[in-house]
């Protein structure tokens, strides 16, 4: 399988402070990444990294073939990213805030509908605004968002905060469909018990680099 | 390129529609501070006559100040500035798109300032022409200058304080030449009134190929 992320000795600095200490990480394509370490181990600034957010200060850097170091936005319209926040706006209804999404990357607008269906949004919502939405309905806004744009990465952190268990697992069945279609994930999760069913692979990081790779050969 | 600017366009004006800031906050307090320069005038209708483009313009950097403070707020809200780095639209079309919002709104907030005028200080127009084109040129220097040093704060902490302190050295010279540009259109200067108001074309032809050119740079290292 061709490479969606290949990291060789990557150093990343936020402010003055080393993020990414020569991180070595390859994740081919199709692959379910769960990345799992302790609070400042480098989880977020990896994913940040990967969307070109954190700029890559030594090593070599490939993100979907583009070499990071040259131009960082390249692959941003193949990336879906979920951090901690859901980047929604608060004022726009549901359906607007997801078509305004869609249209942002290219995609259909009336693909729309279908993604707040599929993350289980329902339809008396659609026109409710953003912001009196419970914290939970955000979350899944804010993955209607990404759904919608059929990224060919999808960097998440922590996507699983907030979701009651019914729509934690409509969320992994999500990102298994995406996976077998040729998406490359990866996630970023403290869940406990481990949200490992869906990853085929587990990452321990440390210090900003791989400490543990259950793939590793 | 017409179709990414005018997504952002309608975005930020659905999302100002929504929540209604501009029209139900910012314009009645603009329209207070016509009011409270009244009275600090002493309501001397002679002085209020002469002084109106002036007063009028300063009321419009106020409240031109809060829209474009509050059209980088909405972006910085939730982390939406990662996901406005992260769409496809082109950083010109962003730029363009968050101007044109601006243009409308402070138009707008303009249009409910005159009405204010021309009731509280008994102003008469002898140029309605050069009126209109200053207005127009003084609106869009006011947006595309806002949105050029909205995004460059955007990032900071301190940016609520920040913004203003570096909108107002930059705004200053279009409330200049809108002030002297409207006083005559007012017909209480006899000056060059159509030279004031090229001048806003000029300073806003120079600040939107700034940020045509740096709006994606500044973006990425707001």
């Amino acid at each position: 399988m061709s490479a969606v992320v290949e990291f060789e000795k990557v150093v990343a600095v936020a402010g003055s402070f080393p993020v990414l200490t020569g991180l070595d990480l390859r994740v081919a394509q199709g692959e379910v990444v769960l990345l799992r370490g302790e609070n400042g181990a480098g989880k977020t600034s990896f994913l940040r990294s990967c969307a070109g957010l954190i700029s890559v200060s030594s090593g070599d850097a490939h993100v979907l073939g583009f070499d990071m170091r040259v131009d960082r936005r390249a692959p941003r319209r193949y990336i879906g990213l979920l951090g901690h926040e859901n980047n929604l706006y608060r004022d726009l209804w549901v359906r607007e805030h997801v078509e305004f999404r869609a249209a942002a990357v290219g995609a259909a607008e009336s693909d729309t509908d279908a993604a707040l269906l599929r993350v289980g949004v329902p339809k008396q919502l659609w026109s409710v605004p953003i912001g009196s939405l419970s914290a939970g309905q955000r979350r899944k806004v804010a993955i209607a968002s990404l759904v919608v744009g059929r990224p060919r990465l999808w960097l998440l952190d922590e996507p699983h905060a907030s979701l009651d268990s019914e729509s934690r697992e409509n969320l992994d069945v999500i990102l298994a469909e995406a996976s077998q279609l040729g998406a490359t994930i990866i996630f970023a999760s403290h869940e406990s018990p481990p949200t490992n069913g869906i990853a085929s692979r587990v990452i321990t990081m440390g210090g900003g680099r791989v400490l543990e790779d259950s793939g590793a050969s | 390129m017409l179709a990414e600017t005018l997504l952002v366009a309608r975005k930020d004006l659905r999302v100002e529609w929504r929540a209604k800031v501009a029209l139900g906050q910012v314009a009645p307090l603009a329209l207070l501070i016509l009011v409270v320069l009244a009275f600090a005038l002493d309501a001397n209708s002679s002085l209020l006559e002469l002084g109106a483009g002036g007063l009028y313009w300063v009321a419009v950097l106020y409240g031109g100040t809060l829209l474009i403070q509050r059209s980088f707020d909405v972006e910085t809200d939730d982390g939406n500035m990662d996901a406005f780095r992260m769409s496809a639209i082109g950083a010109p079309s962003l730029f363009l798109g968050k101007s044109l919002a601006l243009f409308v709104q402070i138009g707008l907030l303009e249009l409910v300032l005159g009405s204010g005028i021309a009731l509280l200080y008994n102003v008469r127009v002898t140029d309605w022409v050069l009126l209109f084109v200053a207005a127009v040129a003084g609106t869009v220097a006011f947006s595309v200058c806002g949105v050029l040093w909205g995004v460059m704060s955007a990032g900071l902490r301190v940016r609520a304080t920040l913004l203003p302190l570096l909108l107002v050295p930059v705004l200053a010279p279009i409330l200049l030449a809108g002030s002297r540009a409207f006083e005559t259109a007012l017909g209480v200067r006899a000056d060059a009134g159509w030279t004031w108001a090229s001048l806003m074309f000029v300073i806003a032809a120079i600040h939107t190929a700034i940020g045509l050119g740096a709006f994606g740079f500044l973006l990425e290292e707001g």
